[in-house]
């Protein structure tokens, strides 16, 4: 046993805690300039053929989504499979989808940024992105689920002709002014977050268009501590601004469904349930992204195994709430003793014409994060990846399932009709991936896609006392006052 | 051509965050106003080590986000209700043409409020984050593209890996052999006259 060693097991007799390291944030022990170099590195350079070969089929996808809407309106909604009673279908649905993804970005940017969790500032950027171009995404959808597109600025609070205002005691008015906040506040974090980063790529360029760009939208950043010290309380306060908001985001969009009166919706656990689910469905595709984003431009030192950990776990935790609500809803259906809840119930679940469709939801959701219980499966990037993808269908099933399958079953047989999506409503949505895919290539492309600033933040050598202890790898709040109970991790790991 | 210079300040390098830190502590002690530090990223501790007050962007930021509430309030009470007549204020309806709408089997009075708290909400933050985000340009200065600083060729390290200290030539108690000394006395490395083309 080495004297360290028995330093440490001698503690462990006496009770005293020992205070462990913390894993790194960034592995290797990387200094500044190595991540300004790698990180602008990926901007600067030839993008690798991989990102044509993505970027190609990503465009002409964007133009079959672009191609459907013109069919649509050209011919008018009836080319699409909504028929009575099924008037919210797979757009709504896709609607839902995407704005749901967001969730996870602001969830990284604001909520964990709040709690002081350090390993949100690999992440942070290209969830932020992946936040803003899924928020576009989920905008087509209701704009042009009013039918007549041309008439979509009805929906903004001016009035009509008629002197006629909107009705803003709707959910569906609520929807308008959450989505538009939402996608507003978070574009104006995003950029906010861009700003000292697009400085660190103007000083890097050639005089040229390129430097005049980014000079332009850096605004003039000389990185001073007195604009630093506004900056941070800007960003703070930007932070505690959008948990709320991405709270309310989603609570609003399942108030659409919550306050009708239609049996399957009308329930009061839908706007955590929904939260939970967006949440959940968001940090999926996060991974989704960020795991090949990793792996094909070599930042595995930045986006460590810990951080996908992380990631695994908050899927776990929010998937065990879904399921957690899925259960609960088919409980409450039979416990309030009303048919009507309990037959919605029964037809999604047992004896619908789409029971499929909960299969699969149910399976991807709650069954499939059941394998990050285990460590091994979480530091495995083909079964993460399997599970996220397995996630982001499942979310879609989800909606589909309460939209869909609950309209096609009302309180009366006379009014039951089983949904068929037509191939307009199909390439639509297969469209809109192009769409996110081709604005997230063009972000990696042109901006840094990890905050190089912030990154930089939370290296050890960052802080400004982090000489005058001695201590490697450990900050002073860690250790509670006990320095001496501080324990290298090479010396707790030969313990 | 002969071009008119005015002196800008002294630029001085420092090897790390911790040198920076202990370097504004002195600059601070020395009874410095006009100066500043450059770090590619915030440092922890640093407004303290500077001497600097807390930023006032959260009072911005709170009248900011009422405006909004009031705006959303009165944009749908306005709109929707009775409520501005009931109070003795029904000209601005008349102003503003707008009358009560009647849907969904709701009051027509102040008791519908509670169907617009979502709008008030969303609009409060809305109206807080643009606050936010022009508050915080207005407090720094910015955008300002053109800044002597950048005529400096060592200064674009401060996005990369530079810590720097400037101090001004407008602070009543710069001289030129006395900045420098005291720049070279706390740790100051390339330490440089900067100056501004006029």
């Amino acid at each position: 046993m080495s004297a360290e060693a028995a330093h440490i097991h001698e503690q462990a007799y006496n009770g005293a805690p020992r205070i462990l390291d913390r894993e790194p944030l960034v592995l290797n022990k990387r200094s500044y300039s190595w991540i300004t170099n790698r990180v602008c590195g990926i901007v600067e350079n030839k993008q690798p053929l991989l990102w044509w070969i993505l970027f190609v089929p990503s465009v002409l996808l964007t133009g079959l989504t672009a191609f459907c809407f013109a069919y649509l309106i050209s011919t008018g909604v009836g080319v699409w499979g909504q028929k009575q009673p099924v008037a919210w279908a797979w757009d709504i649905t896709n609607f839902v989808f995407w704005i749901g993804i967001g969730h996870a970005g602001t969830l990284i940017s604001a909520i964990l940024f709040l709690t002081r969790q350090k390993w949100r500032t690999s992440v942070n950027r290209a969830a932020e992105a992946m936040t803003i171009f899924a928020v576009m995404c989920a905008g087509l959808f209701p704009a042009f689920h009013v039918g007549r597109v041309w008439m979509v600025w009805f929906l903004a609070p001016v009035p009509n002709a008629n002197a006629i205002w909107q009705n803003f005691k709707s959910p569906l008015l609520w929807d308008v002014f959450a989505v538009s906040t939402y996608f507003s506040v978070s574009l104006v974090f995003w950029y906010l977050g861009l700003v000292p980063d697009l400085a660190t790529l103007r000083d890097r360029c050639k005089p040229g268009l390129r430097k005049a760009l980014y000079g332009i939208f850096a605004l003039g950043w000389r990185g001073a501590n007195r604009h630093w010290s506004h900056y941070e309380t800007a960003y703070m306060l930007l932070a505690a601004l959008s948990t709320p908001l991405v709270l309310s985001v989603h609570s609003v969009v399942s108030f659409d469904f919550a306050t009708s009166v239609v049996p399957g919706w009308h329930t009061t656990i839908f706007p955590p349930y929904f939260v939970a689910g967006a949440i959940f469905g968001g940090f999926a595709m996060v991974l989704t992204l960020m795991i090949p984003v990793s792996k094909i431009y070599g930042l595995g030192d930045l986006i460590t195994p810990k951080h996908i950990d992380n990631m695994a776990k908050i899927i776990l935790l929010t998937g065990t709430i879904v399921g957690y609500a899925y259960s609960m809803e088919f409980f409450v259906a039979y416990y309030s003793a009303n048919k009507f809840e309990l037959q919605t119930f029964m037809l999604r679940g047992l004896y619908g014409p789409s029971t499929w469709a909960y299969y699969f939801m149910f399976g991807f959701n709650v069954f499939a994060p059941q394998l990050f219980w285990y460590r091994p499966f979480r530091h495995n990037m083909w079964v993460v990846m399997f599970v996220c993808m397995c996630v982001n269908a499942g979310m879609w099933f989800e909606r589909y399932v309460i939209i869909a399958t609950t309209l096609e079953r009302h309180l009366t047989p006379g009014s039951w009709r089983t949904y068929e999506a037509t191939w307009v409503d199909k390439y639509t949505f297969l469209g809109t991936f192009g769409l996110f895919m081709m604005l997230f290539l063009l972000f990696l492309r042109f901006l840094p896609v990890i905050a190089i600033g912030e990154v930089k933040g939370v290296l050890p050598q960052s802080d400004p006392h982090h000489h005058d202890h001695g201590k490697e790898g450990v900050q002073e709040e860690d250790l509670m006052g006990y320095p001496d109970r501080h324990v290298p991790r090479e010396a707790a790991a030969a313990a | 051509m002969s071009t008119l210079k005015r002196v800008h300040g002294y630029l001085a390098e420092f090897d790390g965050v911790a040198d920076l830190y202990h370097a504004a502590e002195q600059v601070r002690d020395a009874g410095y106003q006009r100066w500043d530090v450059h770090s590619p990223f915030p440092i922890h501790g640093m407004d303290k080590a500077m001497g600097n007050s807390k930023s006032i962007l959260p009072k911005l930021v709170f009248v900011g986000g009422m405006t909004g509430t009031c705006v959303a309030f009165t944009l749908q009470t306005l709109t929707q209700t009775n409520f501005w007549s009931s109070i003795g204020l029904g000209f601005l309806q008349k102003l503003a043409e707008t009358y009560p709408t009647v849907v969904q089997a709701k009051p027509t009075d102040i008791f519908t409020l509670p169907a617009f708290f979502p709008v008030m909400f969303e609009l409060t933050i809305l109206f807080s984050a643009f606050t936010t985000l022009f508050g915080l340009l207005a407090l720094m200065g910015l955008p300002r593209w053109n800044h002597p600083l950048f005529v400096s060729k060592q200064f674009a390290k401060f996005s990369d890996d530079g810590f720097f200290v400037c101090i001004e030539a407008r602070d009543p108690k710069f001289s030129q052999e006395g900045t420098k000394a005291l720049l070279e006395k706390i740790g100051g490395k390339n330490i440089e006259l900067v100056e501004d083309e006029l």
